[in-house]
């Protein structure tokens, strides 16, 4: 078993965190991991992608070639197109945050937005299938916008190409997180997994 | 929500539990193998992508029984070590590349003199400068000072090749330099823990113990050299796998070791090419090259950024006599940028004279074409309520209003990033740390020889007390014409909130009495003005009166970095009355999204207005005070 997921998004969002929660969840499962996670100075509102690599043979370097991604987990979509267009294959399964985050350019008026409608279409026709996931409403509606990667790994870990649980996963989360935190990131990872299993998919 | 740390640092780096197995980022693999070499000491100045490291060290020295600390800049991090060495205590300094370029005379002086308790630097370097402003080669310091230098090819090798160096350090009594690159600190990987040894008691020094950098030394410098190479012609760090005696052979450098072995997969070439990974790059195992090396027709060598190995190789080769063909950096893989399964496997390709089966790419053969929508670039900017977006903000209107052609000397840290759009495009000059003050120094002299422009230099907080201070005082001694601005917002905040001698807490979470910058500025006899950013107005008309003024003067806009604010400060609300907003007709043409640029102030495509974007707004306020129409409101919160 080999697969390679990006995990992408802007400064902030969590997905470094949240790579590394479920890469830690796989290593305890035994599996072989290689986490890859480019952010540079990306705090500051850049791209940033975590490249997950899992098998049960072999510990790969930290970066999928190009077109090699099995799965795109985007917390954000232009970022799930920025991705795709470089990282995915036809087979390529994408989940991502219906929520837009301007860029400075959009936000200076100096470049434009695409339209969410457009978005869909072309993250349609570049993956197998995809799942446009409204996780940072969900999550704010959980209690915390934050809590968003947790629920976008609950969605991961519901695809097929994840050979997880999610009792595997709360194990690392009771590593991490205590009290009221780790009650809401468990709840919240439950939602993101049901509703993939439940057919959120376009 | 508390703050979690990714594998909660204690959880792993800490456990005494030897043979089990973690992913670990790198920069934990540093922590964890400082642990198991029984490290006594550790210093370090902030610097991606190893910011990381000392942070944690800190977190569990107290339980640990080690001292961490932030030093004030990498010179005194590193000259801090040598002290605990004397002791025979064993230290480690982390330090980004540019770090170990600012501590050169230091590691000269201090590979003459040698050490007694082993002494490990880790330099990290930023192939690609992801969070730099460069991608320099820490490894020609290695062969400059005449010290042995290691690099890992995975996180498990770097966790442990820590205690390797220790230890080698020891034996050798000389500094060992490690480098590390961006993929394996910011990458992670399957690490199996060692043991973490009792930590072993200091040894007095006795009156005629020495540590003393003298010439006389250099020829012992390069015995320890020599002895290195033995060393390393047997190391566990450096192996070979694939054919025996193979014609075709490819040498790697860190990092390029696994992205090689997945080249040679596609192209189905694992048989027939050797490839040796090389752990020890300084000095190099000559013997243990020269084994493969010797039976190649042609080596390729896949390294991080430039051509080292291949050069120092390529001398081997010549001295040898061999005929081989070696290429690498200077041709099948570009001098610039960083390795990746891309560049690799190209230049792997091309080595083996073989194509890649074509791989399907979405919209390429069969995959229906696609229209492609633009997407927008996502460049760096400052943080929702960041004070340094307000500073630039001001700067440039008062530069501007007072119809000044003022020259703006920057510097490094967050507000580095003013230099594009995000702060107004800012500065005109920057350089490496503590460099703007100075060189406003020698321009701002000129005023005096007929330039008629004024000169403004910049720095943060954590710049001030790493290398602008003496430039400070260059400029006090020599009556410099320059108004110097200190953007403090009492943080380290570019590399992650790093304490400073400003913030008045030490690396293992310790109180210690804050460092005031007003009063060392007003201890050198400076002049010096205080202003809030924020406060948009006053700070404006101030510094417009402030750069019409003769002399050295500075000013300090002190308002917290906002992401640390957050943390600590009830959040205001923010909030746009569309009452009062008038959209398009209002003429300002979305003055508050436009021109201030905070991610927190969006545009309403539908009502055609003005809104907060509640998820990123930290609740600063700042805004409020540059709508024309007022209809930024700002409610509650603590002041």
């Amino acid at each position: 078993m080999r697969t390679n997921v990006v995990i992408c998004g802007i400064g902030g969002q969590g997905n470094i965190l949240a790579s590394g929660l479920m890469g830690s969840a796989l290593v305890e499962m035994g599996y072989k991991v290689a986490v890859g996670e480019t952010y540079g100075a990306s705090q500051r509102g850049g791209s940033v992608m975590s490249h997950l690599r899992v098998s049960d043979d072999v510990e790969r370097g930290v970066l999928i070639p190009h077109g090699k991604a099995d799965v795109v987990v985007a917390f954000e979509p232009v970022e799930a197109l920025r991705i795709l267009r470089v990282y995915g294959n036809p087979d390529t399964k994408v989940i991502y945050d219906t929520r837009p985050a301007y860029p400075l350019g959009v936000l200076i008026g100096e470049d434009e937005y695409p339209s969410i409608e457009a978005i869909d279409a072309e993250i349609n026709a570049r993956s197998s299938i995809s799942y446009p996931l409204p996780a940072t409403e969900m999550a704010m509606e959980a209690g915390n916008a934050k809590v968003a990667n947790i629920l976008m790994m609950g969605a991961l870990a519901a695809l097929d190409e994840m050979p997880l649980e999610p009792d595997d996963f709360f194990k690392v989360l009771e590593q991490n997180f205590h009290g009221g935190a780790l009650e809401l990131n468990k709840k919240v990872f439950m939602t993101g997994y049901r509703w993939i299993k439940e057919g959120g998919a376009k | 929500m508390k703050e979690v740390k990714v594998n909660n640092v204690e959880w792993m780096t800490t456990k005494n539990e030897p043979g089990k197995t973690y992913l670990m980022q790198g920069n934990e693999a540093i922590v964890r193998g400082a642990l198991e070499g029984g490290v006594h000491f550790a210093s370090s100045y902030p610097g991606s992508p190893s910011s990381q490291v000392l942070g944690m060290l800190g977190h569990i020295a107290e339980d640990q029984g080690f001292r961490a600390e932030w030093s004030t800049n990498e010179t005194t991090a590193l000259q801090s070590c040598m002290g605990a060495s004397f002791a025979n205590g064993r230290a480690i300094c982390i330090v980004k590349q540019n770090g170990l370029l600012f501590h050169g005379d230091t590691i000269h002086c201090g590979a003459l003199g040698g050490i007694k308790g082993g002494l490990v630097i880790v330099s990290s370097d930023d192939p690609d400068s992801h969070s730099s402003t460069n991608e320099f080669d820490s490894r020609h310091m290695a062969v400059s000072a005449n010290i042995p230098m290691l690099e890992p090819a995975s996180v498990q090798e770097t966790k442990d090749m820590i205690p390797y160096a220790f230890e080698l350090s020891e034996e050798l009594g000389q500094m060992v330099l490690v480098r590390v690159t961006t993929r394996i600190c910011h990458g992670r990987g399957s690490v199996t823990l060692g043991e973490i040894p009792e930590r072993r008691p200091f040894t007095p020094i006795g009156l005629w113990d020495r540590m003393v950098g003298i010439n006389w030394l250099h020829g012992f410098l390069l015995e320890k050299l020599e002895r290195a190479r033995e060393a390393f012609e047997v190391s566990p760090f450096n192996h070979y796998t694939g054919k025996e005696g193979a014609e075709k052979l490819i040498i790697t450098g860190g990092t390029g070791m696994k992205y090689v072995q997945e080249a040679l997969e596609e192209f189905g070439k694992e048989d027939e090419v050797g490839v040796l990974s090389l752990g020890c790059l300084w000095p190099l195992p000559e013997k243990f090259i020269l084994k493969y090396l010797s039976k190649a027709s042609k080596a390729l060598i896949v390294e991080e950024v430039d051509p080292f190995l291949e050069e120092h190789i390529s001398a081997i080769a010549g001295k040898a006599k061999l005929s081989v063909d070696i290429q690498g950096r200077a041709d099948l893989i570009p001098s610039i940028g960083e390795l990746n399964p891309e560049v690799v496997f190209k230049a792997v390709g091309e080595f083996l004279g073989e194509e890649l089966p074509s791989k399907p790419v979405c919209g390429g053969e069969g995959c229906p074409a696609i229209e492609g929508v633009n997407i927008p670039a996502r460049e760096l900017t400052f943080c929702a309520g960041c004070p340094h977006r307000a500073s630039f903000f001001i700067l440039k209107q008062a530069l501007r209003m007072e119809g000044h052609k003022g020259v703006v000397m920057g510097d490094i840290g967050c507000y580095t990033m003013a230099g594009q759009r995000a702060g107004q495009y800012g500065y005109h000059f920057m350089s490496c740390m503590g460099s703007g003050i100075s060189a406003a120094e020698g321009l701002g002299q000129l005023t005096s020889y007929g330039f008629d422009q004024p000169v403004v230099s910049l720095c943060g907080d954590s710049t001030f007390f790493h290398s602008v201070v003496p430039g400070l005082i260059n400029a006090k001694m020599n009556e410099a014409n320059i108004l110097h601005i200190v953007l403090d917002n009492s943080a380290t905040a570019m590399t992650g909130f790093q304490p400073h001698p400003g913030t008045g807490q030490t690396a293992m979470g310790f109180e210690t009495e804050k460092i005031s910058i007003q009063a060392l500025c007003e201890s050198l006899g400076c002049r010096v003005w205080k202003a809030d950013p924020f406060d948009v107005e006053n700070t404006k008309n101030l510094i417009c009166e402030l750069i019409g003024m003769k002399g050295l003067k500075v000013l300090i806009l002190e308002q917290p970095c906002a992401t640390l604010a957050a943390k600590t400060r009830k959040k205001k609300k923010v909030w746009v009355d569309t009452d009062i907003c008038r959209g398009a007709n209002c003429g300002c043409d979305g003055y508050c999204s436009r021109v201030w640029g905070c991610p927190g102030n969006i545009w309403d495509f539908e009502k055609d207005c003005a809104a907060i974007d509640e998820v990123v707004c930290v609740g600063c306020g700042a805004c409020a005070s540059i709508c024309p129409s007022g209809a930024i409101k700002v409610e509650g919160g603590d002041e």
